[in-house]
């Protein structure tokens, strides 16, 4: 974060205490939510976020900022559309602007099975409230006129679903806008604060070794992204997560607006124009585990020759910028909340691609978890024992990925 | 990580090879053993290093291999021919 930047924040750095009621590893997203969350419902405020760079500075930096609650099952549905909800009054209730703007999202199908599945869709949105219409192709034409329903010859649009409440903000005024929110209430930000270690009196986690020296803590949660491994092996808990890496990239701006957000699962990319006019393109991750940063021009070859087919004006952009992060995709593709097993440590993780969207939610029920100490309804799905009991909550089709 | 070497074909473009998965240990501490089958099914040791994994040759000769690589830096630190 550049010192422009913390011109225009209300960011209350604090020194170091050695003792919180909470710590959050991880001053993403997630982590900052939690807090803010646990400041201003709960009344919780001796709070300490720990980051090892700066606030934003992982995943949270490096989404492609797209909101939406179309998922395939109905525990997913629901949670995420109550994130869509928190997300539409974000702005009012924190004062802060987010670039915050609901546009709705296409998610085209190229065959008639992909029409069978969209149309299943569709109607478990709906039902769980998360409208969701099923157009045909020139209705989808009609709604987002660059659309090529030919798919360039090789990808013929047969029909998609609509969306109707699928959003996009700015990512990180969302975490500046929970970063402010919580400082404000007195919360410590701890930035290049790594942690090497967590604390331990015989089974219980009682606060984490960092850099700069041991801070204990009554609960400790890991809002950790990419790294939650590293967390989970310092208390011996083993998680279902692999870390991948996730590429995406800006082209430079493009002058008409693309009034719709447009997801692919066939051809496993998606897109969606910034406030600035830059069209932002993600697909889905890397298919072999990796910790590495490292971009490659093979994902900017396919990824820019499939989506073409569909959105041919994006032939002509040039590309600007292309960038990495590494997230934890959880062995069912739907996020992991709550208790570990070891005793004070708390983990939100397996966010994958799907984390920024979860950010209020995720936030919100986790804050509730920790200053209750009872899951929320709406979490208890999530946890991390769904595994051991065979109720995973495979979801792998919604997630973009394949 | 763009190349990978197949003990048939020799050295073939990444795309062609799919990841097999890395070659699971339960830790010995776990010794319970329905705690042993759902940490075989469900968990990853999710290693930042080097990893012994399974590479399968999908678009070219379909031929097995194990290979160990770096997840820290994507790089392949030796290919062996064992079967596991």
């Amino acid at each position: 974060m550049n010192e422009f930047v913390e011109t225009l924040l209300e960011l209350k750095w604090h020194e170091p205490k050695s003792s919180y009621d909470v710590v959050i590893i991880g001053g993403g997203g997630h982590g900052l939510a939690t807090a803010y969350y646990l400041a201003t419902r709960y009344g919780i405020t001796d709070i300490a976020v720990v980051e090892a760079n700066y606030i934003g500075s992982g995943n949270s930096g490096r989404n492609t900022t797209i909101i939406r609650a179309n998922y395939g099952i109905p525990e997913s549905v629901r949670f995420y559309r109550h994130s869509l909800e928190l997300y539409e009054t974000l702005e009012e209730e924190t004062g802060c602007w987010i670039m915050h703007s609901t546009k709705g999202l296409l998610w085209l199908a190229h065959t008639e099975t992909a029409m069978r599945s969209e149309r299943a869709r569709c109607l478990l949105n709906t039902a769980c409230g998360a409208e969701t219409v099923m157009v045909t192709a020139s209705e989808a034409k009609a709604l987002c006129p660059q659309l090529d329903l030919s798919g360039g010859g090789r990808y013929p649009v047969v029909g998609a679903s609509h969306h109707v409440g699928a959003a996009s903000a700015r990512h990180d005024r969302v975490v500046w806008a929970y970063a402010q929110g919580a400082m404000r209430e007195g919360v410590h930000v701890l930035q290049n604060t790594r942690v090497n270690g967590l604390l331990r009196e015989g089974d219980r986690i009682t606060g984490v070794q960092t850099a700069n020296g041991p801070i204990s803590a009554g609960i400790v949660l890991s809002a950790v992204g990419g790294n939650v491994t590293t967390i989970a092996n310092y208390a011996d808990v083993r998680l279902p997560v692999r870390t991948h890496p996730l590429q995406a990239f800006v082209t430079n701006g493009y002058a008409q607006g693309l009034d719709k957000i447009v997801g692919d699962t066939e051809l496993l990319c998606y897109v969606s124009q910034t406030a600035r006019g830059q069209m932002l393109i993600g697909a889905e991750f890397d298919r072999q585990p990796s910790y590495s940063k490292q971009s490659t021009f093979d994902f900017l070859q396919t990824c820019s020759s499939k989506i073409g087919h569909v959105l041919p004006f994006l032939k002509n952009l040039r590309i600007l910028r292309q960038w990495t992060g590494i997230c934890d995709i959880s062995a069912d593709f739907s996020p992991i909340m709550g208790p570990t097993g070891a005793d004070g440590l708390l983990v939100t993780t397996g966010w994958g691609t799907w984390g920024f969207k979860a950010i209020p939610a995720g936030g919100a029920l986790m804050a509730e978890l920790i200053a209750t100490g009872k899951t929320p309804d709406m979490l208890k799905p999530f946890s991390l024992d769904r595994f051991a009991s065979d109720h995973p909550l495979a979801d792998q089709g919604s997630t973009g990925t394949r | 990580m763009l190349w990978l070497t197949c003990p048939n074909c020799g050295r073939r473009p990444i795309d062609e090879f799919a990841f097999g998965g890395e070659i699971p240990a339960v830790p010995d501490r776990i010794t319970d053993p329905t705690e042993r089958d759902v940490d075989y099914v469900w968990m990853f040791d999710n290693i930042e290093g080097p990893t012994t994994e399974r590479w399968f040759h999908h678009a070219g000769c379909r031929r097995w291999q194990t290979v160990r690589r770096d997840t820290a830096t994507d790089t392949v630190v030796a290919e062996t021919d064992t079967v596991h």
